[in-house]
């Protein structure tokens, strides 16, 4: 029997659906949130890392003898000192990849980037860490870098890894005759090369450990900021060799992460090591400048992409060719996502044939890491190209986009690389964009200005498909959750999830609240804790609606069942019979005949006397769910914007998303995580760029050089939702990532809209002032 | 290193320490004081999110040495609010607007926005915007936080009509 055929619960939906206010929101914003850097231990030292000055070379002299004699230093840590001992740093889901970058904790012998840990300073404080760092003498002798992906596959190029053949990170290739015989039959074939530039997540908090040794019991407790607390488990165990479970990680309060946060780092594990090896307490938070060079770069990327139409401008068939810098030692995948740039590609388009190559490098540059939407360059590719297209066919890039979107009438659509969308809706959001936006009067008001005045307005469109919370790629598509009723009746929820800003605690209890029928405010959602959760996998990858929502469904279900048996053995009832309303669970249509949700509890626990001698007692469950393959939100994003020609300055007019992520569970946190997401595109397209000089040194070292967006440069945000359930209990999809996603191409469609009007064309980002004054300039403008 | 004594008023107490002079109030305030809601996010006085009040002004602590606040009254994201554990009007207007995701930057947020209203109390919204660009958000996009600001000031404003404390 299914708990479904016990008992419907009346008050499903009281809090689904609704905005309700965030259970994060007092502590944090009171101050009481505990970040890791918040954290403090008696006895605690305080570490600092040397780092490499030098993108590539050997290292001819580590002194640290000095250092290690300044009072109050305790130990001064080298690659000689900790790398021997150190088990596997990789990720669990390339643990036996044989094409990943060789990482190590220590740069041992050479270094490989500008700001790669050489060595480790511990400290009684912070301030004498690095005093320490400032005594430590690093020499090393300078070798010609690679810097960027071509320089690094040209013939002869030096090795970033001298334990590699060569620094080809990762190759893959989907060549179809199908594509080369749409080619043959096309009217019209358009290709262009568009590039992505190096930005980074560059959360407010920044990354940081407090590793707690306790060599008596062997136990070692590590406070993270992390997305992923299990992983990170799993990593510092095989690093250290502390068993799995005598390893614990929290990450209470996480100051964002943006996959940043989601795949363990080296220096993490270095500090973990440290302090297993010396068995005292260290902390070690990243500054700014570390997080700026050092901690993950993103994006970098190049594509090559080539569209076939025919007369009608129906798309045959599209070709792709990706090159990524995956810099030194990339944080989570071989190389890093260039296979999936080609094979998602195709997004929401009818493109019934496809070929792709995809291709990345490494380089003596930082790592490439996860940045919400890591393979986004397959939006930013195909987006820019459909405009580029109808530029070079003379058709309007909206009325291109409606010939070949996946219409309603067409779904299920399963694209050549054989992923089957079932509920998405591009054309809906694409026609509601455009409608909200106002398209046809902003064109006839882009072309009176123009003509009139000579101003330069634009508009942009851009639209996608994102898989979600991927069911076949262990382990990221399964969570568990426990909800364990306590004798009083109040519930805790438990999930391996890393909320970092997602508001989990609320949404994930607005759900149990819900399937239990009771109040929301007598659930408390508890992760980010290896010792309080189940495993699971974090949070990242826009997943934890999905999976973390119809866990806490499947358990809440398996809870409110026995709760019903236990309600009808006290009330002499069949189960069936039976409702939650309201915190009672009571017979259908005989209100009088109720019973109190805490008798329930109480019962279970306190009077099991009153039970039957084979019922069960206590009144928790742990679930599992796991998604199916793929779920698959859509959103189309709109954007006008007016360039100023004697500057070069970009000024967004108006932003639009028109988003599906299935059934919402709190609208207002739906929204936040849109708008940051747009942000986040908005910055990356026309103001956040890392830049390197010629010699791998890093430029932009401070937040007066690396300009993430202010309140000024973000315009309102107008988002529209379309509901449309997906195939889970709950019907949601992620929404993490899509924000990000959509925004950079339809700002970079929006740019390249209002240069058209005097025959100048771009096709790279960043979009700033100085790029924007050179497109200009190339037609004499 | 040499060491100095302070001796300041922190959220209405008294408070002594003995610093070092490269000592910042922020640590300061973390480290000796334990008051950790004060979030160090650039440490060059960029982002904002170390804001406190310092005799009334909205001050980055990053930027300010414990010793050359020396007697300051200082006010801190936990003295904000009208009593521990209470949300005043700002707080309140945050939370019901969404004005903040991860938390990290929203103490300078709350801190600097309070300081803006006291100051203009009914702000236009290009004051609005002008008010939060010393104020660096990875989260939220700014929408809610502007929306936050919208919805303090009639906050504020009705706390002062009932003759409460803002």
């Amino acid at each position: 029997m299914t708990a479904g055929a016990i008992a419907s619960v009346a008050g499903a939906g009281r809090f689904v659906g609704q905005s309700v206010q965030r259970r994060e929101d007092p502590r944090l914003l009171t101050g009481a949130g505990t970040y890791v850097d918040d954290v403090s231990v008696p006895g605690m030292l305080h570490a600092a890392f040397v780092r490499s000055h030098v993108a590539a070379g050997v290292i001819t002299q580590l002194e640290v003898d000095a250092a290690g004699a300044l009072d109050g230093v305790v130990a001064v840590l080298t690659a000689a000192d900790l790398n021997r001992s150190a088990g596997s740093m990789q990720p669990t889901i390339q643990l036996h990849d044989p094409a990943n970058a060789p990482l190590r904790p220590l740069a041992d012998g050479d270094v490989r980037f500008v700001g790669e840990p050489v060595a480790l300073v511990v400290a009684r404080s912070r301030a004498i860490a690095e005093d320490g760092c400032d005594l430590v003498v690093l020499d090393i002798d300078p070798t010609v870098p690679v810097l960027t992906a071509d320089a690094a596959l040209e013939p002869g190029a030096p090795l970033v890894h001298r334990e590699r053949t060569s620094n080809l990170a990762q190759e893959q290739a989907v060549l179809l005759p199908q594509y080369d015989a749409a080619k043959a039959a096309a009217t019209h074939v358009v290709r262009e090369t568009f590039s992505q530039h190096r930005q980074t997540p560059t959360p407010m908090e920044t990354r940081g450990i407090v590793a707690i040794a306790r060599p008596a019991s062997g136990e070692l407790h590590c406070h993270l900021s992390s997305q992923n607390p299990h992983e990170a488990r799993l990593v510092i165990s095989r690093a250290t060799g502390v068993p799995e479970h005598l390893v614990r990680v929290t990450a209470r309060d996480v100051g964002g992460g943006f996959g940043q946060k989601f795949l363990l780092q080296r220096e993490e594990v270095v500090v973990a090591l440290a302090a297993h090896r010396i068995g005292r307490t260290i902390k070690w938070i990243e500054d700014r400048r570390e997080n700026l060079i050092a901690s993950t770069h993103a994006r970098v990327d190049r594509t090559t992409c080539e569209v076939a139409l025919d007369a009608g401008g129906n798309i045959l068939g599209a070709f792709v060719d990706e090159l990524e810098d995956a810099g030194a030692f990339p944080v989570g995948a071989a190389g890093g996502a260039a296979g999936a740039v080609g094979a998602f590609f195709p997004g929401p388009y009818r493109i019934p044939a496809l070929s792709w190559i995809a291709r990345a490098a490494w380089t003596n540059t930082c790592p490439r890491g996860a940045y919400r939407g890591p393979w986004m360059m397959e939006t930013i590719a195909r987006e820019q190209l459909i405009d580029a297209t109808a530029r070079a066919i003379g058709m309007d890039p909206l009325e291109l986009r409606r010939r070949n979107v996946i219409g309603d009438d067409e779904l299920p659509y399963t694209t050549p690389m054989g992923m089957t969308y079932e509920a998405i809706t591009p054309a809906e959001t694409l026609e509601q964009a455009a409608r909200s936006i106002g398209y046809d009067e902003f064109r006839s008001e882009q072309r009176r200005a123009f003509d009139a005045h000579g101003l330069l307005l634009g508009i942009g469109l851009s639209l996608y498909v994102e898989p979600c919370a991927m069911g076949s790629m262990d382990p990221l598509g399964t969570e568990t959750a426990t909800v364990r009723v306590q004798p009083s009746g109040t519930v805790i929820v438990s999930l391996g999830s890393g909320s970092h800003g997602q508001g989990l605690e609320t949404t994930m209890a607005q759900v149990v609240a819900d399937e239990l029928g009771i109040d929301l405010d007598q659930v408390i959602v508890l992760q980010g804790d290896t010792d309080v959760a189940p495993y699971g996998r974090g949070t990242g990858g826009s997943a934890s609606a999905i999976i973390g929502a119809n866990a806490c469904r499947a358990a809440s279900a398996v809870v409110r069942e026995r709760a019903c048996e236990i309600a009808a053995h006290l009330m002499e009832a069949a189960p069936v019979d039976l409702e939650i309303v309201g915190g009672e669970i009571r017979v259908k249509g005989t209100p009088a005949r109720a019973i109190a949700w805490t008798e329930v509890a109480r019962v279970a626990y306190h009077e099991t006397a009153r039970l039957g001698p084979d019922m069960r007692r206590g009144l928790e469950a742990t679930e599992s769910y796991t998604a199916p393959p793929a779920t698959f939100a859509n959103a189309c994003h709109a954007c006008t914007v007016e360039i100023d020609p004697a500057t070069g300055v970009v000024r967004i007019l108006r932003y639009v998303v028109s988003e599906d992520c299935g059934r919402m569970i709190n609208p207002m946190i739906v929204d936040g995580q849109i708008a940051g997401g747009v942000a986040q595109g908005i910055g990356g397209a026309l103001y956040e760029h890392v830049v390197y000089d010629d010699a791998g040194n890093p430029l932009t070292t401070t937040f007066m050089d690396y300009l993430i967006p202010t309140a000024a440069e973000i315009p309102e945000i107008e988002i529209h939702h379309i509901e449309t359930p997906a195939n889970n209990p709950g019907g949601h999809k992620g929404v993490g990532e899509g924000g990000a996603i959509g925004s950079p191409a339809a700002v970079f469609n929006a740019v390249a809209d209002a240069l058209a009007l005097v025959g100048a064309t771009v096709t790279r980002q960043p979009l700033g002032p100085r790029q924007v004054l050179d497109a200009l300039a190339a037609v004499g403008r | 290193m040499h060491e100095h004594d302070v001796e300041l008023t922190v959220n209405g107490e008294q408070r002594r320490g003995r610093v070092e002079a490269r000592t910042t109030l922020a640590d300061f305030l973390r480290d000796h004081l334990g008051l950790t809601g004060t979030h160090l996010a650039c440490e060059h006085g960029v982002c904002g999110a170390c804001t406190v009040l310092v005799d009334g002004d909205a001050v980055r602590s990053c930027l300010l040495f414990a010793v050359q606040s020396d007697g300051a009254q200082v006010t801190t994201i936990e003295g904000i609010g009208p009593a521990p554990g209470e949300l005043g009007p700002v707080q309140r207007a945050f939370m019901e607007c969404h004005g903040l995701q991860c938390g990290f930057c929203t103490a300078g947020l709350v801190v600097s926005v309070t300081a803006f209203l006291d100051e203009h109390p009914s702000p236009d919204p290009s004051a609005i915007i002008d008010g939060l660009s010393g104020n660096l958000c990875r989260c939220t996009g700014y929408q809610g936080i502007v929306a936050a600001v919208r919805r303090a000031t009639e906050l504020r404003r009705e706390s002062h009509a009932a003759g409460g404390a803002a």
